[in-house]
């Protein structure tokens, strides 16, 4: 507990919010790589993922590859891209490895909330006289929307735990504090950038959780409950890379 | 592939260590989360607490809590017991939910018709809600191993050797093979895990076969 106590003292201090390496620079970093890697990462698999869905086309492929990807330590993918591309684009190389990491819970996010729409409802809006292109943006992405933005909040949590190892390169973020403190065995800054990881995953967390009660369409709100929750497991249905 | 050849005997060690520190989690995790998940699936009022303390768990970044955990608990961070304790928390946070849902997902006309039939309630829990919850069960189980053999190679940070030895040593000798000998290993034991659970699933639940590819399609 005394640990915890110096910790708390290593975040109070006002030294540790000026100037190079400061808490709030260190969180803008972990915070700006994240957004990165999820745009990049939602850019290739959002679209991807609503193609299968709508299409039907290539889901056996997409499934057998989300499945092997989750197995891929994403550690061990970053130092080797690393040393492929050589350390001075090592930036270059953790938004690769962080996108590969990010894109199979996208991916699965997309093309299920595609996937879990009652075929009648389809069928229906085809009925109407709908395109492909109207039945994919007035009928299927609204009611994909609550599990798309669930396989975004998976992603970004991952993303955000994974960015703590960039700090093993060379790169910023906050893990560095605890990477660097780990062989001088600087516990207080150790565990007070720890806490500080932990509150800016929840808040994370917490932010995506209103953002998918928020996209939920209201009918399917009124529709009840027990859809949400089969929603809310098949999200947490995923593993963690670190 | 010459140093693979030369370091044979470092990668059956490593792989051996990391199959020993990803079963404990894997194991424990999955038995631990029975009485939890089967709590918050049969009180409605833990639910939402049960499951709201382990997905905070699960937020929590995996070399953060290497770090946290040893003041809360009191051992070394860098002993393996760190990272044990810390794959077990995470192993539970992600089987609670599927064991409750496994649960949720049995007939209730099936329970109904076993009390009928004079079934007390550990009979019950143990002859009809388990084997029914069982391909659920199972596909959590899949989702933790595969989680935890992944998860193991981050200890290396911590000093705890696995094949995630190989990344850091082999990234700081320069050696482009090492690391990669480490990421195929670690796929290879993942895959080795889960061919074992589906053995295991296929040798207890022979019936699931249908229901096991049912629900993998309703999770994936």
């Amino acid at each position: 507990m005394e640990l915890f106590a110096d910790a708390w003292q290593w975040l109070l201090d006002p030294q540790n919010y000026v100037g190079e390496g400061s808490l709030p620079q260190r969180s803008l970093e972990h915070l700006g790589y994240t957004m990165w890697v999820m745009a990049v990462a939602s850019a290739i698999a959002i679209p991807l993922g609503l193609y299968i869905g709508h299409t039907g086309r290539g889901r056996g492929w997409a499934v057998g590859i989300t499945g092997a990807a989750r197995a891929l330590p994403t550690f061990g993918l970053l130092l080797y891209l690393v040393l492929v591309f050589g350390v001075e684009r090592r930036e270059l190389a953790a938004v690769i490895a962080l996108v590969l990491l990010a894109i199979p819970p996208l991916l699965a996010g997309a093309y299920s909330g595609v996937d879990q729409i009652d075929r009648r409802v389809l069928d229906a809006a085809k009925a109407q006289g709908m395109t492909g292109w109207q039945l994919l943006f007035c009928v299927e992405l609204p009611l994909a929307l609550p599990l798309v933005v669930g396989g975004i909040r998976n992603a970004a949590l991952q993303v955000v735990a994974t960015v703590t190892l960039i700090a093993y390169v060379g790169l910023g973020g906050l893990g560095y504090e605890i990477i660097q403190g780990i062989p001088l065995r600087r516990f207080d800054q150790m565990i007070g950038s720890a806490l500080a990881i932990v509150v800016i995953a929840l808040l994370l967390d917490a932010v995506f959780a209103a953002l998918t009660r928020v996209v939920t369409p209201e009918g399917v709100r009124k529709a009840g409950g027990g859809d949400i929750r089969a929603r809310e497991s098949s999200r947490r249905l995923d593993t963690r890379a670190s | 592939m010459t140093w693979v050849l030369n370091n044979l005997g470092l990668i059956g060690e490593l792989t051996l260590a990391h199959i020993g520190l990803s079963l404990i989690p894997v194991a424990l995790g999955v038995f631990l989360s029975i009485p939890i998940g089967w709590l918050a699936h049969r009180f409605p009022l833990a639910r939402g607490s049960i499951l709201g303390v382990v997905g905070i768990f699960y937020t929590i970044p995996s070399l953060a809590l290497f770090v946290l955990l040893p003041p809360l608990f009191g051992f070394p961070i860098l002993s393996e017991l760190n990272v044990i304790v810390a794959l077990v928390i995470y192993a539970v946070a992600i089987m609670v939910r599927s064991v409750s849902d496994g649960f949720a997902s049995i007939d209730p006309g099936a329970l109904r018709a076993a009390t009928a039939l004079g079934y007390g309630p550990w009979q019950r829990f143990f002859q009809v809600e388990l084997p029914l919850a069982g391909p659920v069960l199972l596909a959590g189980a899949r989702v933790v191993s595969v989680s935890t053999v992944s998860l193991v190679t981050v200890g290396v940070l911590v000093g705890v050797k696995s094949l995630g030895y190989f990344f850091t040593d082999g990234f700081q000798r320069r050696i482009e093979s090492e690391i990669l000998t480490g990421i195929v290993m670690t796929l290879v034991v993942a895959l080795i895990f889960d061919l074992t659970l589906l053995a295991i699933g296929r040798a207890v639940m022979p019936w699931s076969l249908l229901a096991q590819k049912r629900v993998g399609q309703g999770v994936s």
